[in-house]
């Protein structure tokens, strides 16, 4: 294939990328934000939706559709209510202590793998797409009368990842419109301004934390219900998604969401472009510099807040 | 309406309050001073539940709130301004407001109540709080603890750093208030901004009463005024 069309598929995928990224680090990201914990089981929650999504998906079995939309709606939520009950037993306990979150969000993630690994098996597991039609797509050359369009042999997508592409941005507007513009959202922000005085204002801050845990953690399945059809579940397949959640909260800036979708869309592409032309690990590799470039250029972050 | 009796707080292991009593009542204004570090702020953190009480008890029109998590305490009418404002400076002039108002699952007709109080806050309704001047701040603050509609209102010294016109609207608000039969705790560092208002005056010395008393006596006897605030 020709340089042109070939960049052509390697953004397509990085926008798959990209999309399954962006939900996967605001999770992360929110939970920060709003709770300053450091959720180093973050990975897992996006293992269990996978795995869950391939659970709901084969006991229902039937119309691949039917099935996909169950798990869509279904593993999303059956996550969030265990991170939200995970969060209620352990992270609550701790007083939300920054360093003992991170000692008992350790251990949550063997907890969940071991979990996992004893009732779904060490196989990975397909889940099969609901739909996925090959769309070719058309190039353009400059010829005698200007642009002429034509269909290079290759350069195609399926469905199913243009669906996966379009996902991102609609859940981020939902999720903008619930922090803009609902009672709710305005409990989560004041909540993360200063919880103390959330308090003194009749929010109760525990619940608040319980939900926040359970939304960033079904934030995290959804991307994986998304990205299951494309790679198969498997009981470690959170270790990815961590890191590079955890880059791009990183060089979004810690607790700014916005920083966090800009970077998860410049980490997400940059990972699958250069996965495409070279190979995965050159991506990570790329990615932990870039890592590196940004602390070093500004501490903080993107989008870092300057507060103390 | 509100007493405080003999309770004991700390911060971990660092005792600030040791059987402190104090009893506030309807439209009437007590005005606690004490040193810097006496435990003003942490007896008003103590009654909103948010520093934990160790001893005594603390009630409200004799309901026991001593063990409620801090965030039951408002819904009881209790609206606190905390010391420095603690505004949610991210949040418009607007959602602030709305935060109290949902604290005290208070409506429209209230907000347009206190929105009156401070006519420059309607103005500004769709600023962020943080980019208010200090008095705007201020008012904001008050104006948030207002719209819980409350029958206990509790100031940690609201006159910090404002300039005249600013302290005398606020000691404006404190008395209306009054008039309308809210209990006021009114926490303040300086004597001259508060025997103007005070019913009754409280001083606090290492987290103890170390003196109740009215404001006429105070203005007749210096000695007194003298030995409680020193130099
Ligand atoms: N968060 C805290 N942690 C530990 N000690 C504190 C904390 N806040 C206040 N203190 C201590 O408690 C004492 C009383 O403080 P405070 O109630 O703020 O006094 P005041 O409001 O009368 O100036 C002081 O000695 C202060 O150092
Ligand atoms: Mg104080």
């Amino acid at each position: 294939m020709e340089f042109g069309p070939h960049l052509m598929l390697a953004v397509l995928e990085g926008l798959v990328q990209a999309s399954v990224l962006t939900l996967t680090a605001l999770g992360l990201s929110l939970v920060f934000g709003v709770m300053r914990v450091v959720n180093v089981a973050h990975g897992e929650f996006f293992m269990l939706g996978a795995v869950l999504a391939w659970w709901i998906t084969s006991l229902l079995g039937g119309g691949a559709g039917l099935a996909f939309a169950a798990a869509l709606v279904g593993a999303p939520l059956m996550v969030g209510a265990i991170a939200a009950l995970a969060d209620w037993l352990v992270l609550r306990r701790v007083a939300y202590d920054p360093e003992r979150t991170i000692v008992a969000t350790i251990g949550l993630l063997y907890i969940f793998q071991q979990i996992t690994l004893m009732t779904f098996g060490p196989d990975a597991r397909p889940v099969p797409p609901p739909f996925n039609t090959r769309l070719a797509l058309p190039w353009f050359e400059w010829g005698e009368g200007g642009i002429a369009l034509y269909w290079p042999w290759g350069l195609s997508i399926t469905s199913y990842k243009l669906f996966v592409i379009a996902a991102a941005p609609v859940v981020l507007v939902a999720l903008w419109l619930v922090m803009t513009r609902t009672r709710l959202g305005l409990v989560l922000r004041a909540t993360r301004i200063d919880s103390e005085t959330a308090r003194a204002f009749a929010i109760p801050v525990e619940q608040v934390y319980a939900l926040v845990f359970g939304i960033g953690a079904a934030l995290a399945a959804l991307g994986a219900v998304l990205v299951v059809p494309i790679r198969q579940a498997h009981y470690l397949m959170g270790a990815d998604p961590l890191l590079l959640s955890f880059i791009v909260v990183i060089i979004g800036g810690l607790g700014s969401l916005r920083g966090t979708v800009l970077a998860a869309v410049l980490i997400g592409m940059s990972d699958g472009i250069i996965s495409v032309f070279f190979t995965p690990t050159l991506a990570k590799i790329f990615a932990t510099l870039v890592v590196a470039m940004v602390l070093v250029a500004r501490p903080g972050g993107l989008f870092g807040e300057r507060r103390t | 309406m509100l007493k405080v009796e003999a309770i004991d707080a700390a911060y971990g292991r660092v005792q600030v309050l040791r059987g402190l009593s104090i009893t506030a009542r309807a439209g009437e204004i007590l005005c606690l001073l004490g040193r810097n570090g006496a435990g003003k702020t942490t007896l008003l953190k103590a009654i909103m539940g948010l520093v934990p009480v160790t001893g005594g008890g603390i009630t409200l029109d004799g309901t026991e709130i001593t063990a409620l998590p801090a965030h039951r305490i408002p819904r009881l009418g209790i609206g606190y301004i905390p010391q420095g404002r603690r505004l949610f400076g991210e949040l418009t002039v607007a959602e602030n407001i709305e935060i109290g108002l949902m604290a005290g699952r208070q409506d429209r007709e209230t907000r347009a109540r206190v929105l009156a109080l401070f006519p420059r806050l309607g103005e500004r309704l769709g600023q962020r709080a943080d980019t208010l001047s200090g008095g705007e701040q201020q008012m904001l603050a008050t104006a948030r603890a207002l719209c819980l509609g409350p029958k206990l209102l509790l100031l940690d010294e609201p006159t910090e750093g404002l300039q005249p016109s600013m302290i005398a609207l606020i000691r404006e608000v404190v008395r209306e208030m009054r008039a309308r039969g809210v209990a006021v705790v009114l926490v303040e560092q300086r004597v001259d901004a508060v025997l103007e208002v005070a019913d009754r005056v409280v001083f606090i010395e290492n987290g103890r009463t170390a003196l109740d008393t009215a404001p006429e006596e105070l203005r007749t006897n210096p000695a007194l005024l003298h030995r409680h605030v020193g130099v």
